[in-house]
């Protein structure tokens, strides 16, 4: 019997270890390939990779679902105030002219647009879903200038991973990786139901992202940095929201 | 090692039924992971619904549109008119990494059981009821013992009757993939790739209100199914599910 338990002794110790260097070279793995997001660690990281590399190996180009224009909500929600910071008002009393929409970081050439500027390039709308991580959601036209387009006007560097939005809106900024970003249907959205985009719904410049949660389309957007490592902002975790507790991909 | 011992002790008195536990080990290992899941998705399941008590029909549904029907309680936002003064604290954020992390082991679980259940013959041996146990007259006796809490007879420990093989059936064929499936129709990048998993419920809050009433009956399951152990004699039906034997072959031993 001594025998028998040495026996699973050494084959629960070998596939424990078998175990765990799997699960190290998958992590290996994921990284190389670029299927494991920032917030990976902890408790909940395995789920959060598990997620993330498995909608990105089945999603990097699919379309999100556009709908009818009869579908188009008449109601949509506006969550949350406006800045409430003299900048901000000063800028909305302005009509947003002086509005400047910064790119830098892993480019060749940094720019600074404005909304006129941004207005003047190549422009797409679609009509999309934007869903609330609590559960409401409504459906909009959006219009704006495609995120691909800006970067590659700014002839952003092939090493480039990730590009990190800011919010004027000092405590929100949050960051997408190439695959969302050179997504046909990321805009860098200046317009709304045919009008301009109401302040109350990110106006003027709000960055959607449709194949994720609302959360992942940061309003009153000032500043898109390209960089290769999202350990260089805020905690590390890639966005402002895993510092709130919320996961960084909400693609779900 | 202990065990191993009472094993033997046990094969002296019956080897037939220690070849053949009652309950197999995977499904035992399946039974209790499943469990553990399904508190951590309830939990965080209702921490996430509190942040919008309401439910809608359709594609899309908010505060400014009109419910299908909502839950007279508190929520966690001061956005979702509630009838109440107060607003309860905003738990989403681990709620939603546990949701999403139980939602995968109970599924790779899910996965593990059902191929072995295929593979052992464990559906057709212990969960598809027999053609006689399906006529009228047989079910309307078994509905009939349940509603006048008759206890089960000795026999019955062995064996599944009618009704609680089209229980377990349902629950593991219709409820748990439905239960899934509304789940991932609420992700924007799955219905990116498959359009028809969220159309085909009528939209993506649709999917979201029959995930919530899914999630309901498997509570109200879950309740049943513990009163039915208990009625049936609670030690006596737990202990086979953790050690795999009864207690007649426990005292036979």
């Amino acid at each position: 019997m001594s025998n028998l338990s040495r026996r699973k002794l050494i084959a629960t110790g070998l596939a424990a270890a078998a175990g765990a260097s799997g699960l190290a070279v998958a992590a290996r793995l994921a990284d190389r390939y670029g299927l494991l997001p920032p917030d990976h660690g902890g408790i909940y990281g395995i789920g959060e990779t598990l997620t993330y590399a498995t909608q990105r190996l089945l999603t990097r180009h699919a379309l999100a679902r556009e709908f009818p224009r009869s579908l188009i909500s008449k109601t949509p929600f506006v969550n949350g105030k406006p800045p409430q910071s003299k900048s901000f008002k000063l800028l909305e009393a302005g009509g947003f002219a002086d509005w400047q929409l910064d790119i830098d970081g892993m480019v060749a050439q940094p720019a600074s647009f404005s909304i006129d500027e941004l207005r003047s390039f190549p422009s797409r709308s679609q009509i999309t879903h934007l869903a609330c991580e609590e559960g409401w959601s409504f459906i909009a036209e959006w219009t704006g200038v495609p995120l691909s387009h800006l970067l590659n006007k700014v002839r952003t560097l092939p090493e480039a991973r990730y590009v990190v939005y800011f919010s004027i809106q000092g405590n929100w900024w949050d960051s997408v990786d190439m695959a969302d970003a050179l997504h046909p249907q990321t805009p860098v959205t200046y317009g709304m139901n045919g009008g301009t985009l109401p302040v109350g719904h990110g106006g003027p410049i709000r960055l959607r992202v449709p194949r994720q949660l609302g959360y992942k389309s940061v309003k009153y957007v000032t500043r898109l940095t390209i960089t290769d490592n999202l350990k260089e902002f805020g905690k590390g975790l890639g966005s402002s929201a895993p510092e709130e507790g919320y996961s960084w991909y909400a693609g779900i | 090692m202990a065990d191993s011992v009472w094993v033997a002790g046990l094969a002296d008195a019956d080897p037939a039924t220690m070849a053949a536990p009652r309950h197999t080990a995977v499904v035992r290992v399946t039974h209790w992971i499943t469990t553990l899941c399904f508190f951590a998705l309830l939990v965080s399941g209702i921490e996430i619904l509190i942040s919008h008590p309401r439910f809608y029909w359709g594609e899309t549904g908010n505060v400014l549109t009109p419910a299908l029907f909502d839950l007279p309680i508190p929520a966690s936002r001061s956005t979702v008119p509630t009838g109440y003064d107060f607003v309860l604290s905003d738990q989403n954020g681990w709620s939603r990494y546990l949701h999403f992390e139980a939602a995968w082991l109970v599924v790779l679980t899910g996965i593990l059981y059902v191929v072995s259940g295929l593979s052992t013959r464990h559906f057709r041996k212990n969960l598809l009821p027999a053609a006689a146990d399906l006529s009228w007259r047989s079910l309307s006796t078994a509905i009939a013992n349940h509603l006048r809490f008759k206890r089960p007879d000795e026999a019955e420990a062995w064996s599944y009757n009618a009704l609680q093989r089209l229980t377990y059936l349902v629950v593991i064929f219709v409820m748990f993939p439905l239960v899934i499936w509304t789940g991932l129709a609420m992700s924007p990048a799955i219905a990116a790739v498959i359009p028809a998993a969220v159309t085909v419920f009528g939209g993506q809050q649709s999917a979201r209100t029959i995930h919530f009433l899914i999630s309901m009956f498997l509570v109200l399951f879950l309740l049943i199914h513990i009163g039915m152990v208990w009625l049936a004699g609670f030690r006596n039906r737990l202990r086979p599910m953790i050690t795999g034997r009864t207690d007649a072959e426990r005292r036979r031993a």
